[in-house]
């Protein structure tokens, strides 16, 4: 199968690859939306061990 | 307000140890207080037996007054419209006794937190449900539903108003005091309503296809005693995780 | 089970480490997973007789379906753990869980529609199985919105709990009676399961690809609960250590 049989699966490609691309971008956003998250809380996290220093 | 707070301290205070009679006596309390309660704000109850009203009226405006159509859509229309009037009274159920504390009384008191809730939740079905039952014969005349298919409506609201009111409990004391109350609170109920939906709308059904509505009922029937054993001890739950 | 006590990562001190160590493990697998189910799915398994080449999306929508149903009862799980024990990580790991399991059920919606238009002719039938996760989809947004309405956080725990452990308990009521619904109502409705006899290949393939899904849901909510954790626990004094780990 050739890349353009590949894309056209069958005639099909829209379904298929709309799902499947879909998905990939669910997944992206998903562990991007994840990865913000972490450093919104590792930052809020370091400055108040900041503060907890200075009051020390 | 204070007067029926006064009440309740008074009556729990001299109210006997906890015990299986108790639990009766609480029930017959909570329920004669509730309806008490309901007949001095009966205004509030006009209300939303007018919403019912309105909400079914809405439906022949919108897809226009063929009868073949509205005939098709009318017990439907009949159930959504109770799920949503039974939705919008829900609230009261606790708030006003959370507001001025006679819940967290009703929490402390010896008698057992699930029969006093049995007994509100009576009373709000008495005060909400029955009437929506009792209307809905009515309503069904102007969708064209024959003498039969109307006492079938009403059986089926009759046992699913109750569920709706066991479930809608549980729901207003998990979000008793909580932002965007009413309609977080639809999004909790409407969902676990599918089945009460389906089985009611479905028994009209049958019977115009020719088939008896009794599978439909005896599982409503189920469904009703499951929540009356049920609800009250997971809406106790609920009430006793808002009142920490 | 001898020589190891459990409980001794029931804390969220304890528990943090072990969840860092974790993930990259179970996002390797599954990656890998994900990789050779692909490859399957679309080199080695063959065209169908019948739906061509659009049934490859089988290879999506029913791990995510199964996913977006497991993923909501091991949640449940961790709901009545917390309840029982009152043990802020078992409920800090249904919050964790919550939201993958959403988006599960999106996918198992969105590649069935997607997989009904060439195949049943429309994106939406009202079948019962997609129906029901139509609804469970609204079981995960209830359980999201009633944590965020919440601000305590106990509270926020103890609430949305009693609301999984009520809902896991409705939702096979929920199935059988859109099932009943959808037969009484025939008309449009076509059974959604793919052809009786199904090659071999293709059940391997939607076998490995469930694991990958199921791995890639244990890596993203031990991340997810590391973030909970240092949400939570900002004030604790383990936490400023860890968290710039």
């Amino acid at each position: 199968m050739n890349l353009s049989q590949f894309l056209n699966m069958g005639g099909y490609g829209f379904y298929v690859w709309g799902s499947y691309v879909v998905t990939a971008i669910v997944i992206v956003c998903e562990l991007v939306s994840l990865h913000a998250r972490m450093q919104r809380a590792r930052g809020r996290t370091a400055a108040v061990s900041k503060t907890k220093g200075q009051a020390r | 307000m204070s007067a029926v707070g006064d009440a309740a301290e008074r009556a729990l205070e001299t109210a006997p140890a906890a015990s299986p009679f108790g639990a009766w006596q609480a029930v017959a309390w909570s329920l004669a207080r509730d309806l008490r309660i309901a007949v001095r704000t009966r205004a509030e109850l006009g209300v939303q037996l007018l919403f019912y009203v309105i909400v079914i009226m809405l439906f022949p405006l919108s897809v226009g007054p063929e009868p073949a159509l509205l005939r098709a859509i009318g017990p439907g229309v009949a159930w959504v419209a109770a799920l949503l009037a039974v939705l919008l009274s829900l609230p009261r159920l606790f708030a006003a006794d959370f507001a001025d504390g006679s819940l967290e009384q009703m929490g402390a008191s010896a008698f057992p937190l699930p029969a006093l809730i049995t007994g509100k939740v009576a009373a709000h079905w008495i005060a909400t449900g029955a009437p929506l039952v009792l209307l809905s014969p009515v309503l069904a005349l102007p969708f064209g539903l024959s003498g039969e298919e109307s006492a079938i409506l009403a059986l089926g609201l009759l046992l699913g108003t109750g569920i709706l009111s066991l479930l809608g409990a549980i729901g207003a004391a998990l979000t008793l005091g909580v932002r965007g109350g009413g309609a977080l609170l639809a999004l909790l109920v409407l969902p676990l309503s599918a089945p009460v939906l389906i089985f009611g709308a479905g028994a009209v059904d049958a019977v115009r296809a020719g088939l008896s509505p009794w599978p439909q009922f005896s599982l409503l029937a189920a469904g009703l005693l499951l929540a009356i054993v049920g609800a009250p001890f997971a809406a106790s739950a609920a009430v006793r995780i808002a009142l920490d | 089970m001898t020589g190891i006590n459990w409980f001794k990562y029931s804390a969220p001190s304890a528990f943090y480490p072990l969840a860092v160590r974790s993930v990259p493990w179970f996002a390797a697998i599954a990656a890998v997973l994900a990789a050779i189910g692909l490859y399957l799915g679309f080199a080695v398994a063959p065209t169908d007789a019948q739906q061509g080449e659009a049934y490859r999306i089988i290879f999506i929508h029913v791990p995510a379906a199964w996913m977006s149903m497991f993923i909501y009862v091991v949640m449940a799980g961790w709901c009545a753990l917390s309840l029982v024990f009152n043990t802020r990580l078992s409920a800090m790991m249904a919050q964790a869980l919550a939201p993958t399991g959403a988006w599960f059920t999106f996918i198992a919606l969105w590649t069935g529609a997607f997989w009904g238009k060439p195949t049943w002719g429309t994106y939406w039938a009202w079948d019962a199985r997609m129906t029901s996760e139509l609804i469970l989809l609204f079981l995960y947004f209830g359980y999201i919105a009633l944590r965020n309405a919440i601000d305590d956080p106990r509270r926020a725990d103890r609430a949305s709990a009693l609301l999984a452990l009520v809902g896991v308990v409705n939702v096979p009521i929920i199935y059988f009676s859109v099932k009943w619904w959808n037969t009484l109502h025939q008309g449009a409705s076509v059974s959604v399961t793919a052809a009786p006899t199904m090659a071999k290949i293709m059940l391997v393939t939607m076998l490995i690809m469930a694991l990958a899904a199921w791995a890639y849901t244990i890596a993203v909510a031990l991340k997810r609960v590391q973030a909970i954790i240092l949400e939570r626990e900002r004030n604790a004094g383990w936490v400023g250590a860890l968290a710039t780990a």
